[in-house]
């Protein structure tokens, strides 16, 4: 059991989780809030507590902890990695055929939400008024790809078989369809990146022999806020880092019923002179149920908390670019955001 | 080709009330939310020469914030606004580099922290 906080300390740094709701949620840390305290901005003092902790890592997924940052910034981070990274996205389709049972619209739509492979960095963001002007794309802000599928029927299916795979051919239409045509120098620039939808089997539409699906679309570079099809992460989100505190020894049969009011991998029984005792061996894998305030016997035991300025954040990308490169690239945002009122400010000063 | 002038959208504006010293404006943000509202008002609450500072969103529809700034001590709002940002902008680059860092670590070391 860790010395108790002082009540200002707690204050300060902990989210209280009691049995009727939740205390001191907001950040108080303000200079002039409390006496004795310096709590005026100071970079070198962030530096000095700041922390990053990667936990896990891979292509498609990383979970990392910020430790030492405030919720507003944090959640700037998150609501930036949702809606104001850019990707690329098929914006317009052009429908030359479509005899499908899927109508023109429905499947413009779910051709939008398909993830694109290619790397939006590389392009710039079309004109705003090009539409009205009636300007073509250009190699430098679309891509263009093409799905042309016609579904026959199977030579070679025996008489009787009912099953479609056998029957027909091209029936499916996968993701893995969708070609990529390269405008003007876009060949050359991207020669080995495979430019494409990131998944090769997703279903767009069924088909039966006679019908076609013939359609160019046309990619641009857009970001979330404008559709959500443009967001770059399959979902972005952090918690707090839950804090369990044991106010009084548990032992015995209430030792067991308190570890099972917590997740698995929270409390841990050890043998401490013959009895059961409970310990909290690691908070982080807690859910937050506050199961055990349920319970009037064991309510009193524990103190629930959460660390205010340690963020546990989980990021997914849909495969466009790898979460690291996400993370990057959504704080650059917010620093390009800052630098655009800094030139704003600026300018209004020298006239 | 004559065409319309492209729209010169004034992206900061000031609102100050008459008579009123230059510590206490209004600063109207556009095509921003809640993501630079908020972040940017922790960053000015943070000095201890602003009195006030506080932010709201007129309407949902429209994608404009009032951002208040009141300063302690006759110190220009402009100014404090300046500081607010720079803040922001050195707290946000501090974290991207320890980020990068922290990730270029990882990738070093297959056998390291990552799972």
């Amino acid at each position: 059991m860790a010395a108790p906080m002082s009540n200002v300390d707690e204050i300060r740094k902990r989210v209280i989780l009691s049995e009727f709701g939740v205390r001191n949620v907001h950040t108080t840390d303000y200079p002039g809030n409390y006496p004795g305290y310096d709590d005026a901005w100071s970079l070198q003092k962030f530096k000095k507590n700041f922390r990053i902790e990667v936990v896990h890592m891979d292509d498609t997924s990383m979970e990392f902890d910020m430790i030492g940052v405030d919720a507003a910034l944090a959640n700037a981070f998150r609501r930036i990695l949702l809606a104001e990274v850019p990707t690329m996205a098929v914006e317009k389709v052009f429908v030359y055929n479509n005899t499908s049972i899927i109508q023109d619209e429905i499947l413009a739509h779910r051709l939008g939400l398909i993830p694109i492979k290619a790397d939006p960095r590389l392009f710039e963001y079309r004109n705003a008024g090009a539409e009205f002007r009636d300007e073509e794309g250009t190699e430098i802000d679309t891509i263009q790809l093409q799905l042309k599928v016609k579904c026959t029927r199977n030579p070679r299916a025996t008489k009787e078989s009912s099953d479609p795979r056998e029957l027909y051919l091209n029936h499916m239409v996968y993701s893995k369809d969708m070609k990529w045509v390269p405008i003007g120098n876009q060949a050359d620039v991207f020669a080995d990146a495979q430019i494409g939808p990131v998944h090769d089997d997703i279903l767009l539409a069924q088909l039966r022999p006679g019908q076609e699906l013939d359609v160019v679309m046309h990619c641009v570079k857009g970001i979330g806020k404008d559709h959500a099809k443009f967001s770059p992460v399959a979902t972005a989100s952090y918690r707090l880092l839950p804090e369990i505190t044991l106010l009084q020894t548990v032992e015995g049969e209430k030792a067991e019923r308190l570890k099972r009011c917590f997740s698995p991998g929270v409390i841990e029984l050890e043998n401490r002179g013959g009895k059961q005792v409970a310990k909290v061996v690691n908070s982080r894998l807690d859910t937050c149920s506050r199961e055990v305030l349920r319970h009037d016997d064991l309510k009193n035991l524990v103190k629930l908390g959460r660390v205010r300025d340690h963020f546990i954040f989980s990021v997914e990308s849909t495969g466009i670019l790898p979460p690291d490169v996400l993370v990057t690239e959504a704080i650059s945002v917010l620093v390009a955001k800052c630098q655009k009122f800094l030139n704003e400010l600026d300018s209004t000063e020298m006239e | 080709m004559a065409r319309k002038e492209t729209e010169t959208k004034p992206v900061l504006e000031m609102v100050q009330a008459d008579g009123a010293d230059e510590g206490c404006v209004t600063f109207v943000l556009h095509e921003e939310d809640h993501t630079l509202g908020n972040s940017l008002r922790y960053m000015v609450m943070k000095n201890p020469q602003v009195e006030f500072c506080g932010y709201s969103i007129p309407h949902p529809s429209e994608t404009k914030i009032n951002f208040r700034i009141q300063s302690r001590g006759g110190v220009p709002a402009t100014d404090l606004l300046r500081k607010g940002l720079k803040d922001l902008q050195d707290a946000a680059q501090h974290v991207r580099t320890t980020f990068e860092a922290k990730v270029m670590d990882c990738k070093d070391q297959p056998q390291g922290p990552m799972q």
